[in-house]
């Protein structure tokens, strides 16, 4: 493919990603929120990551089983309260130590 | 401040570099040449949108189609992006479009889970540097390694990105119990959405979809636990 057509598809990703980042948080830091809208907000984390990770997480590798194997290994080491990086690593190591058994 | 800020991020930073390094073995996998690669991490900076994008270019789906999937997956950045504004209320419009553009599920993360009301400049400024310097050099690093890793490892670092979720999302559920109520809530609904044979939507549609309605039946019929928030 010509680079003409990464940079486009590169360049309209930018604005696509930058102008949903940037719109509330320029307009909305002038407005004073009812407690609805403010529990709606602190209920949106939770809310995001759960969709992003689930059901996502069952095509991360060619098994689905393997899969849901690395995220548990995840959830354990975040519930014992290991740092990102370790989460992130043993997950990996999880994954390609039972994708190497199988 | 700035140096606080730093340190808070660094953890995520040094949590991206594997993600990062993912995403360059895997995009020049698909056969993206290397300058493009580092330029989508500079420019674009979303973990979950580029991982789509490769996978949509290496589909061979047309431009059109490509950018107007990554908006529907980045809509929930919108939620988000509202939600940060809360704790940067005293800043200038000039500066929070430039810190917009750092806002990423684990900044944001960090940001929202903050107990202080108004976070310091310099302190943003910091938290989101660092996971960006971060993207991008391993993103270079990944490129580089290119296809030289063994194809059983490559295919288990795709696993990174959804460990990384899973690690925010934990402590985040650890502390509330009504936001478990809600995690039960949204995977009860983006499985729906996915599976049922009504809906024909694409990944991006599901996670908007998910969010917006689990957080607005939350809103309204969840009670916030042992926190401040909306009493």
């Amino acid at each position: 493919m010509a680079n003409s057509y990464y940079l486009i598809i590169i360049i309209g990703m930018a604005l696509v990603t930058y102008i949903p980042r940037m719109f509330p948080l320029v307009i909305l830091s002038d407005l004073e929120l009812t407690a609805f809208w403010r529990r709606f907000l602190y209920y949106i984390p939770p809310a995001a990551l759960s969709a992003l990770i689930f059901p996502g997480i069952l095509g991360a590798t060619d098994s689905s089983i393997i899969a849901v194997i690395g995220g548990i290994v995840a959830a354990i080491m975040a519930y014992l309260k290991f740092n990102l990086l370790t989460i992130v690593l043993s997950a990996i190591a999880a994954v390609f130590l039972f994708q190497y058994l199988i | 401040m700035f140096y606080q800020g730093v340190k808070k991020a660094l953890p995520v930073a040094i949590g991206y570099l594997p993600i990062a390094i993912t995403f360059g073995v895997v995009a020049s996998s698909a056969g993206i040449p290397a300058r493009m690669i580092v330029l989508m991490s500079l420019m674009v900076f979303a973990g979950a949108s580029q991982f789509v994008a490769v996978n949509l270019i290496a589909s061979g789906a047309g431009i059109l189609g490509i950018i107007i999937t990554i908006f529907f997956v980045n809509l929930r950045h919108i939620l988000m992006s509202a939600t940060t504004s809360e704790k940067l209320k005293k800043q200038s419009k000039g500066w929070l479009a430039l810190i917009s553009f750092g806002i990423t599920d684990e900044s944001f993360s960090i940001i929202a889970t903050d107990p202080r009301e108004d976070l310091p400049r310099a302190y943003v400024f910091g938290l989101i540097t660092v996971p960006y310097i971060a993207w991008v050099s391993g993103t270079a690093a990944g490129v580089l390694i290119g296809e030289s890793l063994p194809a059983l490892l490559e295919s288990s670092m795709e696993i990174a990105l959804y460990a990384m979720f899973v690690g925010l999302l934990i402590p985040e559920i650890k502390r509330s119990n009504s936001k478990l109520k809600v995690v039960t809530l949204a995977v009860f609904i983006s499985s729906a959405l996915s599976w049922s044979p009504f809906f024909n939507l694409s990944e991006g549609w599901i996670i908007t979809i998910t969010t917006l309605v689990s957080a607005i039946f939350a809103a309204r019929f969840i009670k916030v636990e042992g926190d401040r928030v909306g009493k």
